[in-house]
């Protein structure tokens, strides 16, 4: 079983991505579908470096929900800010925050919501993963930003990959 | 333009919503590219487009043909999701290069490189 | 499609054109180099969503496609262009 699949997750995502792309469900795009999803991974499977372990799925909706809620509201924020810039400029500033999170996997997906989520862009990260050096758009209290952000985004990563 | 199907006013009503919403998000997502002052502050207002301009947009195609084809054409939402894997990195990319090249030219209020590698990003 | 609709996307349109117009002022504007590289990755986005508006409008499957490719090129110039800036070979 593992050596058909060694990424199960990859298979199903890609059996699913074909048969959306090509909005049908006849019985021809799901032989093509089922094929990409066992062949793509085994053919890709000497690319990947190291594997991820994913744990906890409800952890992951979780994450998901409060990645979607937050997108949301920084937004509003963002365009009210935007929209006021005339008569004041947002605050802007770097912020160094102090990681704990040490997994590649869970590193990638952090920047990735960091960078999705409006208001924040990930800038640096240091060598040994020890220091995130974070742009945020309009800060009012350090310390509770970088509280806020050690809650709700690097805690259940952390929970999730290691 | 096809003119032979009836929508329902509520799916009609939902659809010009959400893409008059997801194009004024685009809007601002401009203004802001034009009217901030700092470079690190214009890399901001993007966000707004590729987040919730373009999830508007794709729900609104998804209601639209989903009602055209009476049956789900789910489609669309690959846009956001494909948006949302693709964006970061050039996001990244690009701070990267913004923070390496005002380094460089000696700008301030630019903070001190806190590694010594160049490919500590992800 | 009634009113309404037709109505909306062609507003829709028009505040997309109006976005795509600030950008050009970025673009053509700078000052910097990573600022006409930000503004010409913002042009692809308003210009992909501007295509699944005409997919809309035209009730056509064919524009997602096109949505598609814009989307996936974009990203690999943006990517191409940034890199570019990342290796330092053209500081002002």
């Amino acid at each position: 079983m593992k050596r058909f699949f060694p990424a199960p997750l990859l298979s199903v995502s890609m059996f699913f991505l074909w048969l959306l792309l090509n909005v049908s469900v006849s019985p021809g795009n799901l032989v093509l579908a089922a094929a990409l999803g066992i062949f793509a991974p085994l053919l890709l499977a000497p690319l990947r470096p190291q594997q991820a372990h994913i744990r906890r799925p409800r952890v992951i909706i979780r994450l998901l929900c409060r990645v979607g809620t937050d997108v949301v509201m920084s937004n509003l924020q963002v365009a009210k800010g935007v929209l006021r810039a005339g008569s004041r400029q947002p605050h802007s500033v770097f912020v160094h925050i102090p990681l704990d999170l040490r997994d590649a996997h869970g590193l990638a997906a952090l920047s990735m919501i960091t960078t999705v989520v409006p208001g924040t862009v990930w800038s640096e990260l240091a060598l040994d993963r020890s220091m995130l050096l974070l742009h945020v758009f309009d800060l009012k209290d350090e310390a509770a930003f970088i509280e806020h952000f050690k809650h709700a985004y690097e805690r259940p990563l952390m929970e999730i990959f290691e | 333009m096809n003119e032979s199907i009836e929508l329902p006013f509520w799916l009609e009503l939902a659809t010009a919503t959400l893409l008059l919403v997801g194009s004024l998000f685009a809007l601002i997502g401009a203004l802001g590219l034009v009217r901030l002052k700092d470079y690190f502050k214009r890399m901001h207002p993007p966000a707004l487009a590729t987040t919730l301009g373009t999830w508007c947009i794709a729900l609104a195609s998804i209601l639209y043909f989903s009602a055209l084809k009476q049956g789900p054409v789910l489609h669309a939402w690959l846009i956001p999701v494909l948006l949302s894997i693709t964006v970061p990195v050039t996001t990244l990319l690009l701070a990267r290069a913004a923070l390496f090249r005002k380094r460089a030219a000696g700008e301030e209020n630019i903070p001190a490189e806190i590694s010594s590698g160049r490919d500590a990003g992800n | 499609m009634t009113g309404l609709l037709a109505n909306a996307i062609l507003a829709s349109l028009f505040i997309f054109a109006i976005a795509m117009a600030l950008t050009l002022i970025r673009l053509f504007r700078g000052p910097s180099a990573q600022d006409r590289v930000l503004a010409l990755d913002y042009l692809y986005i308003l210009a992909m969503l501007m295509m699944l508006v005409l997919g809309i409008r035209y009730a056509s499957d064919t524009y997602f496609e096109g949505a598609l490719l814009i989307a996936l090129f974009g990203f690999v110039g943006s990517c191409a262009l940034a890199k570019f800036l990342l290796r330092g070979e053209v500081i002002e």
